[in-house]
Order: C-alpha cells, then structure tokens, then sequence
C-alpha cells in the first residue's frame, strides 16, 4: 500500500499540486485521472521522488520514503517499477538487452538466469520473435510491452504507468490494460496509473483518484464514477459520448 | 547569476558523476562502446584535417619567408611547432567539441526529453554517472593519441605539399621538422589535451543532461554546448600556456 499525505509542489511561482492525500491498495489498479495538464504526472513523479514535494509526505507500507537518505531510496527503488509515456526504453540496447538492463545492474544472477527470466517476462507480455530488435523497429504497442517487461523485471512490489495507452489505437490500448491488471493482479503489486482515457477507468478502475487543477477532485471506484453529482467530474466523464449515452439511458430506464 | 548558477549546478553534477558506480563490469563494457564509438570513429577526421592543415601551413611559412637569407629548414621546423603547440592541440580540440561535443549533448539530451533518464533513475541507477563517466573517461584517454596522431599527419602533409609545389625540398623539409626539437612542446600540449578532453565531453554532457523539453531544445543545447566548450578551450589554453610557459 502507498499512501500520500497532503503533497503540495510548485514549480518556480506556479502551484502545480495543493494538498493531495490518498491511499492506493495492493493488488489493484489505482488510477489518477483528471485532464492533460491537470498535474497526474507531476504527481506520479512526486510519489516516486522524481520531483521533490514541496509539503507533505509518501509511505511505502508504512515506511517513509520523502525522509529517506538518497542509499535508502535507492534501495527502496528496487522494489519499483515505472512506464513511462513513451516507453522510455534505452535506444541503444535492444529488446533483450532492455529487459536485461535492471538485472544487469542488481541482481546476482549468473547469465543463464538472467536469460531465463529475460525470456519470462518477454513472453508474460506476448512478446515473441523481437529479442534482437532495437526499440525504433518496434510498433508503440511493442514499446509499451517491453516496456512493462523492463519494469517487472526485477518482481517489483510498486508499478506505476504514465499514460500507458496514449499514442495507441483503442484496441491495443485496452490490451495494455488489461495487460497491466492482470500482472498487478498476479504479483500482488502495488500499481498507480495516470490517464484520461474513460475506457481505461471503467475497464480497470478499483480504485480512482480524480484531480482537477492540481487539486483533489473525487475520490471513488468505476461503479460510482457515472453516478457522481461532482460538476467538475462529471464535465470530464461525459465529455466522451458514449458515456453519456449510458447515463442518458439509466435516467431514461428510471423515468 | 546566469554564470554561477551554470558553474554551480555544473559541480554539482560533477560530483554525482564521480560517485561509486553501481555494477563495474557494466561501466568497463559501457566505456569501450564510447572509446569507439567517441575516439576511432574520430580518427578519420582528425587524419583529413591534419594533412590539410599541415600542408597548409608548409606552404604560408613557405610563402613568406622570400628572404634568400632565412635557411630553409625553418619551412619544416615552422609547421611542426605550430602543429605541436597550437594546431593538434588547441584546433583540434575546437573540432572536436563539434564534433563530439554535439553528439554527446544529443545523445543525452534525448534521452531525458524522452524519460530515458527518469527511468533509470527510477530503477535506482545513478544517471550522471552511468551516462556521463564513460564517456569523460574515453575521451579524456583517447584525446592524446588524437594529438599525436594530428602531429604525425600534419608533418606529413607538410612533406606531401611542400615538395609537390616546389616550396622545399624533400630532405630540407625533413631536416627542418627535426631542426632544434624542443620535447617539452610536446608534453606542453600533452597536458592542454587532458584538459580539452574533459571539456569535451563533461561541458556538452552538462548541457545535454539538463535539458528540459523536446526536439528543439535539444538542439539549442547542442548550439549552446559547443560555443560554451570552445570558449572554455580557449580560455585554458590561455592560463595553461601561462601557467606551463613561466
Ligand atoms: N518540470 C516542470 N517545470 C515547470 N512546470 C511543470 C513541470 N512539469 C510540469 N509542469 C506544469 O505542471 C502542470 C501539470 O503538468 P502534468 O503533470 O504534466 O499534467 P498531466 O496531468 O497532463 O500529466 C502543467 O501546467 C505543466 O506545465
Ligand atoms: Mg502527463
């Protein structure tokens, strides 16, 4: 479990994020969502002290990460794993050498090891065929898949996905997501994911925070989210049709 | 302060780049990539220019030394010391802040518009050091051969010129590159060239590292890196040749 205190962070002269608390389960799919520039990123890189916050604090299963000396951190940062929008993969390295990278660095293992775990997490994610391949002979889709693979490489205990489906098609964008789901499900993580996208929050959405402006909009679950009387939600919510056409529907069954 | 504010952030990331590496077998195989992929692919610049350069000036020294009174050898021994104290040395450095200067800002600079330095980050890597430390390291190592090697080319492109244009002869001009030779010219310039290659690469890794935004940005840090570098050249060869000539 992760659970934010009250984080606050500017940049220069402009508040990005005010105040912000929320608790984020194991074993589910937390979402941050709110519009672009709404600050899901910044906050997302607050959590995992890519930023500095400015007021308030991050826990880890109780242990307090915004107090931690650098060698604690780095520590703790074996037990993350982080998608980021792009895919951030190492453009120099291939697939293999990608996914290798983190055990490379950390684990002791001997390169058979390594290979077999390599050829475990590429497969967990479907990805057959590609070992030698660089990132820029991939499609998007692919990226994001090693990309997954890269950050579960080391059986995190916390993955965090910055807009994991933006740049997708629909179809392969719920694939990463339920790609996601089921690995948070499987390896009992701690999993945090940004996004705007309305399918992504109704397919996956244990649990959702919805930030606005940089503060703290609505907090709730997939179930509750169309039923909210929230006005600044709901103008995100139903800015898709579709979702409107489902509310619609479910006034009109109770007329 | 624009100024301090650069220096000091500039020390700052020195000092991450220094700190203990994670894993050392990952650093040795990272720092042969770069002394390739930094140093040999230089070489044939370096050689291009250097016989150019070194024909080019055979025949300025050439050309105006038209008093029959000034022996010939001066034509040799002129294009050797001016390769050894400033050309291979200063102008070489100069070329190669373009050169490698705005591939390492590139290179790094892409790779945090693109989060790629985030990641690693988050993977509990030290960036500055994993990115930045093998490349200073190579260039600083394979910058002196580069020296010699422009020398060593220089004179012969003096010795190609100089005889095919009939400025001097063959043996004059080998007599001359041989006449009052002064060693400490050469570790004189050594010294200069450990000092360029740490600017080389450290200043333009600076920029790149620090780069916030897209394409363009990446860009303008890699302008930004290579007048910045070549300003700092000069600047050393200045309080170097001061400090190494008294
Ligand atoms: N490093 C930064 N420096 C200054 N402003 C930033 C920085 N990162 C983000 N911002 C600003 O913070 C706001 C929120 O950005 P972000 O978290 O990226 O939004 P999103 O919800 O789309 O992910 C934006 O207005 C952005 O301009
Ligand atoms: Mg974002």
């Amino acid at each position: 479990m992760i659970v934010i205190e009250s984080i606050s962070k500017s940049f220069d002269d402009k508040k990005v994020l005010s105040n912000i608390s929320a608790q984020f389960l194991k074993g589910q799919t937390n979402l941050i969502i709110g519009r672009s520039g709404s600050g899901k990123t910044v906050l997302l890189k607050s959590i995992v002290g890519l930023h500095e916050v400015d007021e308030g604090q991050v826990f880890y299963d109780d242990r307090d990460f915004t107090s931690m000396k650098p060698k604690e951190r780095k520590k703790l940062r074996q037990e993350m794993g982080m998608l980021f929008q792009g895919g951030a993969l190492f453009d120099s390295l291939t697939v293999e050498e990608n996914v290798r990278f983190p055990l490379d660095m950390f684990a002791d293992q001997t390169t058979e090891e390594k290979k077999k775990r390599v050829d475990f997490c590429l497969d967990r994610v479907n990805i057959e065929k590609a070992n030698h391949l660089f990132p820029s002979e991939i499609s998007g889709g692919m990226q994001k898949r090693v990309a997954i693979a890269r950050a579960i490489a080391l059986s995190p205990k916390y993955l965090f996905c910055d807009e994991p489906n933006s740049g997708l098609d629909p179809e392969t964008a719920l694939v990463i997501d339920e790609l996601i789901h089921e690995i948070t499900v499987d390896l009992n993580m701690t999993t945090i994911i940004n996004t705007h996208d309305m399918n992504s929050v109704m397919e996956i959405g244990d649990k959702i925070l919805f930030i606005s402006g940089g503060e703290m909009g609505w907090e709730g679950t997939k179930h509750e989210i169309l039923k909210t009387d929230n006005q600044k939600l709901n103008e995100f919510v139903f800015a898709n049709k579709q979702y409107r056409q489902i509310r619609d529907a479910r006034i009109e069954n109770k007329d | 302060m624009n100024f301090f504010y650069h220096t000091g952030r500039y020390f700052t990331l020195l000092y991450q780049v220094f700190s203990r590496p994670e894993k050392h077998r990952v650093y040795v195989r990272k720092l042969f990539r770069e002394i390739e992929s930094l140093g040999l692919n230089s070489i044939g610049i370096v050689v291009i220019i250097s016989l150019f350069m070194g024909g080019i000036i055979t025949l300025q020294v050439a050309y105006n030394l038209t008093n029959p009174l000034f022996p010939s050898y001066l034509i040799g021994l002129g294009n050797r010391d001016t390769l050894i104290l400033e050309f291979s040395s200063t102008i070489m450095g100069l070329i190669m802040a373009g050169k490698i200067g705005s591939n390492i800002t590139s290179e790094i600079g892409s790779m945090r518009v693109t989060e790629q330095i985030d990641s690693l980050q988050i993977m509990g890597v030290n960036p500055a050091s994993y990115l930045i430390l093998p490349k200073i390291v190579a260039v600083v190592f394979i910058f002196p051969f580069l020296f010699i090697l422009s020398v060593f080319f220089g004179l012969i492109g003096g010795l190609i010129v100089g005889p095919a244009v009939g400025a001097v002869t063959a043996p004059d001009y080998i007599n001359g590159i041989q006449y009052l030779f002064t060693p400490y010219y050469v570790t004189f310039s050594l010294i200069k060239t450990l000092f360029f290659g740490f600017l080389v690469a450290s200043v333009p890794a600076y920029f790149g590292y620090y780069v916030k935004g897209g394409a363009f940005e990446v860009g303008a840090a890699s302008t930004k890196a290579v007048v910045n570098t070549n300003i700092l050249i000069l600047v050393f060869d200045l309080i170097l040749t001061q400090i190494l000539f008294t």
